[in-house]
C-alpha cells in the first residue's frame, strides 16, 4: 500500500529486505570474467541532476569499482566491479545510505526489443535525413536551373547523383515501413503504411525511368524528405513511449521481493522469488510479504489480502489455507510449501480470466488505421483513374499519363496523415510522463477519450486501503492509551490504526508487561493482576449476533478492549477514502461520464463508500469473473469502460475493460495488465489523463481534417497534371509543419474542466514529481 | 560547371562525414542518456576515470 509503515516496522523489515535486494541482485548480475560483474539497477527517489554526481562519486570511493554510471532519462545505474575488491552487499549498502532505494533490473528486459527498434529508427532517421538535405540541395539546383541557364546534360547528371543516394536511402530506411506494410496486407487489411510504402516505391521507381529517359521530372527530394519527416515522428513517439516503460519496469523492479527458502536438510537461503519453484518449502516471518503462492504448511497468522481479494479485513490463515503473492503476513510465521499456478484455484482463475480477455482487447482498430482503411482505396482509385482518364480520354503516351498519376499518389501521400497520430501522442505522453502518469499501452490515451463508464475498484484504489480510527476517541483517554500501548504490540493494521490514532492524541506510555499475540484473535496482557485483551468479539467474549443488528456496526471494521469485571468497549475503524476521491468523482460525473463501484468487499463498507463518494451503482463481493461479468454486460450495452483498479482480483478486469488504468503500487499483475499507470495518492491523475487524452483526440481528429483539406485543394492539381516536383516539395513540408505545430498546442492547453475557481483552488496539487515517494 | 565535378563529389563527402559522426556517437552511447548529459556538464571532475584526478 501507498503508506510509509511505521518506522519500527521499516527496522525490521530493512535487514531481510535487504538480504533480498541482494539475492534478486545476484540473480540478474553478469559475469564478464573472473570476478569482474555487471548489473543495471532501477533507482528511486533520484530527484536532481546532482543526485547522479552523488551517486557515482560516492560509489567511485570504493576500490574495485570499474565503472559506476547513472542515466538519468532511465533512472538507472550500471555497475561494474570486481566481487573480491568490492562486495555487491557493500555498493548496495552505499547507494542505500545515501537515500535512494534501488531495484535490480533483468539484464534480458533492459535490452529488451525497444531498445533495439529505437536504434534502428533513429540510424534510419540519420540515413534519410542525410539524403534529403542533399538531394534537396541537388533538386534545388536543378529547379533553379528551370530559369536559368542549365542545359539538359547538366540536369540528367544531378538526377544520376540524386538516384545514386536516394535508392539506397528509400530501401534502407524505408524498411520500417515496408515491414509494417507487408504486415498488414498478408493480414489483409490497411495500415497507413500501405499508402506510404506505395507512394514511396512508386515515386523513386518512376524517378529512376524518368532518369533514365533524360526526362524533366523526378520526385527522388520528395521520397526521401517523406521518409525522414514520418521517421522523425515514429522516433519519437517510440522515445517516448520507451520511457514510459522503463519507467513502469523499475516499479515493477521495485516490487520484485524474495523468499527464504527452507532447504530439506532444514538449512534457510535468500533467493528471488522468481528463482522458487513449486514444492519448495518458503518461511515467511511476521510483517513480510508473501512472495509466492502457496499453502500453509505450518503456522497461524493474519494475512492482509487487500491487495489480492479487495478486502480491507484482514484474514486468518492456517494449516491447509491458501494464501498469495503479494498478500502481507501480519503477526504469525509461516511455512508456506509453494504451489504452480495451476494448483491454486484463484490464482488459476485469474489467469484463465485474463488470457480470454486479452483476446478481446486485440480486436480494437486504431483511429490512424481506421482511416487509413478508407483513405487508402480512395487515393488508389483515384490515381488509377486519374492514368486511364489521361489516356484513354486527355490521349497522352502512357509515360506521361503513368507519371501524371504518380504525382497524385505522391501528392496524396500522407505524409501529414502519417504525422497526424504519433506527433499529438508524443506531446501528450510526455506531459502525462511529467505529472508520472505511465502510458503503456501506444492507443491507451485514444480508448481513453473515448470511454463512458468510469467503474472503480474500492480497495486501495478510492481508498488508500490503509484503515483508520472513526469511533473510540470518545473513549477515556485512559483506556485509549491502555489499549494503544497493546497495540503498539502488533502489526495488524487495526492495532497499528488504533495507535496511530492515540499518538495523534499524546505520547503513548509503553507497557512494561509482555503483550502475547493470538493469531486471528487479538492481544492480551495482564496489568495489575487482571487480564487485558484487545481484539475481535469472540477474543472479547462478547456474543457475535448481539450488537449487531441494534447500531448497525458490523459495517466498521472493529477492535474491543475488554477488562476483567469492566464492560468491554469499542475502537470503530474505516478504510479512509483518497484525499480527493470525491472531488475527483464530482469531476468526473460532471464531464458526463457514468460512476460504477465494483469491489470484493463486503456489502456494508462498499455501500458506506458509494453513499459517501455518491455513487449510485454499486456491487459488492464481485468475484473476478463477477466484476467481468458486469464489465460485460456494460460493453453489451455498447458502454466503453475505463476501469480503475489496483487488486490482483482486478487484474481480468483490467484487461478485460475498454481501457484500464491502475495506481503504482498495484499488485505486479494488475500493473502488467493496466493500459496507463499513476503515481502518487492523488487521483486527480485521472482527471488529468482523461483531460490530455480528451484534448489528443480533438488535436488528431484536427490534424486529419488538416491533412484532408491540403489534399482537397492540392489533389485537383494533380490530376489536372499541373503538379511538379518543386509544389509536392513545398506542399508536402508545408502540410508536415502545420500539422506538428498543431500538435505541439496540447503543451499549452489549460485544464478545461467544468469547475468553478473557488472549487478549482481548494483541488491538491497533482502529484507533479513523477518519483518523489512512490514507491515506499 | 566544371566546378560541380568537385564540389558535389566534396558536399557528398562532407555530408557523408557528419553521418558517420553520427553513427558512431549513437554507438558509443552518447544518446542513452539525453537528460544527464545536459547536466553533468556542471559537475567539476569526470567520474569514470578511474584515476580520477581530484582537484578538491
Amino acid at each position: 500500500m501507498s503508506c510509509c509503515p511505521p518506522v519500527e516496522f521499516v527496522r525490521e523489515a530493512e535487514r531481510s529486505e535487504h538480504e533480498g535486494l541482494l539475492a534478486t541482485a545476484w540473480s540478474f548480475a553478469r559475469c564478464l570474467e573472473g570476478d569482474l560483474y555487471d548489473l543495471s539497477l532501477g533507482v528511486s527517489n533520484l530527484h536532481c541532476p546532482s543526485c547522479i554526481h552523488q551517486i557515482e562519486k560516492g560509489l567511485a570511493e570504493l576500490p574495485g569499482i570499474e565503472q559506476a554510471r547513472v542515466n538519468l532519462s532511465t533512472r538507472r545505474l550500471f555497475v561494474r566491479w570486481h566481487e573480491q575488491k568490492t562486495g555487491l552487499s557493500e555498493i548496495v549498502a552505499k547507494v542505500s545510505d545515501m537515500g535512494y532505494r534501488l531495484a535490480p533490473l533483468d539484464s534480458d528486459s533492459r535490452e529488451a526489443s525497444g531498445n533495439r527498434e529505437e536504434g534502428e529508427l533513429l540510424r534510419a532517421m540519420a540515413l534519410s535525413g542525410f539524403a534529403a538535405a542533399n538531394v534537396m540541395l541537388l533538386s534545388v539546383s536543378v529547379w533553379s536551373g528551370l530559369v536559368s541557364d542549365m542545359g539538359p546534360a547538366t540536369r540528367v547528371m544531378m538526377h544520376w547523383i540524386s538516384a545514386l543516394i536516394a535508392l539506397p536511402t528509400v530501401v534502407i530506411a524505408g524498411r520500417p515501413f515496408f515491414r509494417s506494410a507487408v504486415g498488414a496486407l498478408r493480414s489483409g487489411h490497411l495500415n497507413m503504411d500501405v499508402p506510404i510504402t506505395l507512394g514511396v516505391t512508386l515515386a523513386s521507381g518512376m524517378s529512376l525511368a524518368e532518369t533514365m529517359r533524360g526526362g524533366e521530372h523526378v520526385y527522388f527530394d520528395a521520397a526521401v524528405t517523406l521518409l525522414f519527416f514520418l521517421l522523425i515522428g515514429r522516433y519519437l513517439d517510440l522515445r517516448i513511449r520507451g520511457k514510459a516503460r522503463s519507467a513502469a519496469e523499475n516499479l515493477m523492479a521495485m516490487r520484485a521481493s524474495s523468499a527464504t527458502v527452507i532447504e530439506p536438510d532444514g538449512t534457510q537461503r535468500r533467493v528471488a522469488a522468481a528463482q522458487v519453484d513449486p514444492g519448495m518449502l518458503v518461511l515467511v516471518a511476521a510483517g513480510e510479504r508473501i512472495p509466492v503462492d502457496g499453502t500453509v504448511e505450518q503456522g497461524q497468522s493474519d494475512v492482509d489480502t487487500a491487495l489480492v481479494t479487495g478486502e480491507s479485513v484482514p484474514r486468518t490463515v492456517t494449516t491447509g489455507t491458501e494464501v498469495f503473492a503479494g498478500t502481507l503476513n501480519l503477526n504469525g510465521v509461516l511455512r508456506v510449501r509453494v504451489t504452480s499456478t495451476e494448483d491454486t484455484t484463484l490464482l488459476a482463475e485469474i489467469v484463465n480470466l485474463m488470457e480470454a480477455a486479452e483476446q478481446g482487447r486485440a480486436r480494437y482498430q486504431r483511429l490512424a488505421d481506421r482511416v487509413a482503411r478508407a483513405y487508402s482505396p480512395v487515393v488508389h482509385i483515384l490515381a488509377a483513374g486519374t492514368f486511364l482518364g489521361w489516356l484513354w480520354i486527355g490521349a497522352l503516351d502512357w509515360q506521361l499519363s503513368l507519371m501524371i498519376s504518380v504525382a497524385v499518389l505522391i501528392i496524396t501521400c500522407p505524409c501529414a496523415l502519417g504525422l497526424a497520430v504519433p506527433a499529438v501522442q508524443v506531446a501528450a505522453v510526455d506531459r502525462l510522463l511529467r505529472k508520472g502518469i505511465l502510458v503503456k499501452a501506444a492507443d491507451g490515451l485514444e480508448r481513453l477519450a473515448q470511454a463512458d463508464v468510469v467503474v472503480f475498484d474500492k480497495t486501495g484504489t478510492l481508498t488508500l486501503g490503509q484503515p483508520e480510527l472513526i469511533k473510540g476517541f470518545d473513549a477515556p483517554t485512559q483506556q485509549l492509551q491502555l489499549a494503544a500501548g497493546i497495540a503498539a504490540a502488533s502489526k495488524h493494521p487495526l492495532a497499528r490504526a488504533l495507535y496511530r490514532a492515540a499518538k495523534a492524541q499524546g505520547p503513548v506510555p509503553a507497557l512494561p508487561q509482555t503483550v502475547s499475540e493470538t493469531p486471528g484473535m487479538g492481544l492480551s496482557v495482564l496489568v495489575e493482576g487482571k487480564e487485558v485483551r484487545l481484539g475481535n468479539r469472540t477474543w472479547c467474549g462478547i456474543d457475535e449476533a448481539a450488537s449487531d443488528a441494534a447500531d448497525g456496526s458490523d459495517l466498521d471494521m472493529e477492535l474491543w478492549l475488554s477488562r476483567e469485571g469492566e464492560a468491554p468497549l469499542a475502537f470503530r475503524f474505516r478504510d479512509e477514502l483518497r484525499p480527493d476521491a470525491r472531488q475527483t468523482i464530482g469531476a468526473l460525473k460532471k464531464r458526463g461520464l457514468a460512476i460504477e463501484l465494483l469491489s470484493g468487499d463486503r456489502s456494508g463498507p462498499v455501500r458506506q463508500v458509494a453513499d459517501n463518494l455518491g455513487i449510485e451503482t454499486w456491487h459488492a463481493e464481485c468475484r473476478p469473473d463477477a466484476k467481468i461479468a458486469r464489465l460485460k454486460a456494460l460493453s453489451a450495452e455498447g458502454k466503453r469502460v475505463l476501469m480503475v483498479g489496483d487488486g490482483l482480483n482486478d487484474a481480468p478486469a483490467l484487461a478485460e475493460a475498454f481501457v484500464s488504468i491502475s495506481p503504482a503500487d498495484a499488485s505486479a499483475v494488475s500493473q502488467t495488465a493496466a493500459d496507463l499507470i499513476f503515481q502518487g495518492d492523488s487521483l486527480d491523475a485521472l482527471i488529468e489523463t482523461h483531460n490530455v487524452a480528451g484534448c489528443a483526440r480533438r488535436l488528431v481528429l484536427q490534424n486529419f481534417a488538416l491533412a484532408f483539406a491540403y489534399n482537397a485543394i492540392a489533389v485537383p492539381f494533380a490530376v489536372a497534371g499541373y503538379v511538379t516536383p518543386l509544389v509536392a516539395a513545398v506542399a508536402m513540408s508545408a502540410s508536415s509543419i502545420v500539422v506538428t505545430v498543431n500538435s505541439l498546442r496540447l503543451y499549452a492547453m489549460k485544464r478545461r474542466e467544468p469547475v468553478r475557481d473557488g472549487e478549482r483552488a481548494s483541488l491538491p496539487a497533482t502529484g507533479a514529481l513523477p518519483d518523489r515517494g512512490t514507491v515506499s | 560547371m566544371t566546378a560541380l565535378s568537385y564540389l558535389i563529389p566534396a558536399a557528398l563527402f562532407l555530408g557523408a562525414l557528419g553521418v558517420i559522426a553520427f553513427f558512431w556517437s549513437l554507438r558509443s552511447g552518447q544518446f542513452d542518456d539525453l537528460d544527464g548529459a545536459a547536466h553533468r556538464i556542471l559537475f567539476d571532475e569526470e567520474d569514470d576515470s578511474k584515476d580520477g584526478k581530484k582537484k578538491d
